[in-house]
This record gives C-alpha cells, sequence and structure tokens, in this order.
C-alpha cells in the first residue's frame, strides 16, 4: 500500500495524514461558529445585526470548507479551495474593519480582530488550508 | 454546575490529550485505553449537563441559559465525532486529530465555568 500522502493526483489523500488534524480543527470551529451564530441570531439579533449576519456567514464557510475537505473529491476539493480562500478574505477583510470600525461590531464575531477571541486561529487556519490543498494536488 | 466535576473534566481531558499526542509521536494508532478514558470523561459531560441543567433551573443569579445549555449539549458532540474520525485513519495522524478533540473539552468546561460564575 502507497502511503497516501505522498500519492500525486490522488484527490483522496486531502483528507489523511496531516489533513485529519487540519479537518478536526475545521469541525471544532465550523461547529462552535454555527452554534454561536445560532444563539446569537435567535436569542439577541437586534443587538448587534451585522456581527451575527456575519458570524452566521463564517459558520457557513466552516461547515463548507469541513464537509469538503473530508469528503475529499475532485470535485469537494474544489469547493474546499473557494470557501477557505473566501474564509481567508473574510477573516482578513473583517478584521482589519474591526480595528478601523470598532463601533459597528458591538458584539465580537470569530472574525473580528483576526480571530483574536480564538487564539488567532482563524487567520491561521485558511492558510493552512490552502497550504494543504496545494500539497496534496 | 458542580465545580469539582469541572475540573477532573478539564483535568481527564488533558491526560487523555497528552496521552493521544504521545501515540501519535509514536506511530500508533489510537488504542482501547484511550477510548475507555474518553468514555469516562463523556459519562463525566453527561453528568454535567444534568447537574448543569438542574442548578440552572435553581439558580436565582442571571446566567446566560441559551449559551450555558449550548455548551452543555455541544461538549457531548465533541469526543464522539473525533474518535470515529481518528478511528477511521490508519497512520498517526488519527490519534494527532483525536488530541484535537480531547483539547475541546477543557475549553468548552472553562467557557462553562466563565458562564456560570459571569
Amino acid at each position: 500500500m502507497t502511503d497516501p500522502v505522498e500519492t500525486q493526483h490522488d484527490p483522496e489523500a486531502t483528507r489523511h495524514g496531516p489533513g485529519r488534524i487540519l479537518i478536526a480543527v475545521y469541525g471544532v470551529f465550523a461547529l462552535a461558529a454555527t452554534a454561536r451564530a445560532g444563539v446569537q441570531i435567535a436569542t439577541k439579533f437586534s443587538e448587534a445585526p451585522i456581527a451575527y449576519v456575519l458570524s452566521a456567514v463564517a459558520a457557513i464557510i466552516y461547515c463548507a470548507a469541513t464537509f469538503a475537505l473530508a469528503k475529499a473529491t475532485k470535485v469537494s476539493r474544489r469547493v474546499a479551495t473557494a470557501a477557505i480562500a473566501v474564509e481567508l478574505i473574510g477573516v482578513l477583510a473583517i478584521g482589519a474593519f474591526s480595528y478601523a470600525a470598532p463601533d459597528d461590531f458591538p458584539d465580537a464575531t470569530v472574525w473580528s480582530h483576526f480571530g483574536q477571541g480564538y487564539g488567532f486561529v482563524p487567520v491561521v487556519l485558511p492558510v493552512l488550508g490552502l497550504l494543504w490543498l496545494r500539497r496534496t494536488r | 454546575m458542580f465545580e469539582p466535576l469541572t475540573w477532573v473534566l478539564v483535568g481527564l481531558s488533558l491526560a487523555a490529550m497528552v496521552y493521544a499526542i504521545v501515540l501519535a509521536a509514536l506511530n500508533k494508532r489510537i488504542n482501547w485505553t484511550l477510548l475507555a478514558v474518553l468514555g469516562v470523561i463523556e459519562v463525566g459531560l453527561l453528568a454535567q449537563l444534568v447537574i448543569g441543567i438542574v442548578q440552572l433551573a435553581g439558580t436565582s443569579r442571571d446566567v446566560s441559559s441559551p449559551f450555558f445549555i449550548g455548551y452543555l449539549i455541544g461538549s457531548l458532540i465533541i469526543l464522539p465525532i473525533g474518535a470515529l474520525w481518528a478511528l477511521a485513519e490508519s497512520s498517526r495522524w488519527g490519534a494527532g486529530a483525536l488530541a484535537v478533540a480531547c483539547l475541546v473539552i477543557p475549553v468548552v468546561e472553562l467557557r462553562l465555568y466563565e458562564i456560570w460564575t459571569a
């Protein structure tokens, strides 16, 4: 049996080896972001609608990236690449914007201040994700 | 919420995480010992859920119940999914992925403690 990590042009490689840990971390963020956005929107949406809608968007992107990486087919890898690219743009944009205009973010989203509330993992994760997708191409 | 149980869960989860990292470092798959520890933690989490809901119903303090109950319920699905995800991997990285799941439990317990004592 060949080591899946070394196999070229095998989409399955995405979910094996170090990808296992990457997807586990994505799964944690998918769960955390979904639960958080759900509670925020259900209980206090009017307090900070922009922040909470962005929370929900982040949650959807994390879920898409998690499932697409875990499915590891040719098509799902494209979905994962798109989702993670959007995630990177999102965390950079929201991160910068939350510093520039803090008044528009009365409550935190996952991506506020480049994911400071989550140990800056949100800003590192998409970079690792894209590198991993490139490596398992 | 029952504080001693919180710290026991934090300690056990961190111990399980270290063990999973050791297994990964030794190039081994997860084993029954680790799964048994996770089972004990899971029972503790279930107890925490029951105790938490009973105490939440009985407290007059201002605890954010949606977040509190959300974390209590959410904590239950982490380890089973993590274990299945790890078991389906034939390399050392399965144990590594399970270490990630183990790390989530202390974070959730600390958040619960924060919400309860806020």
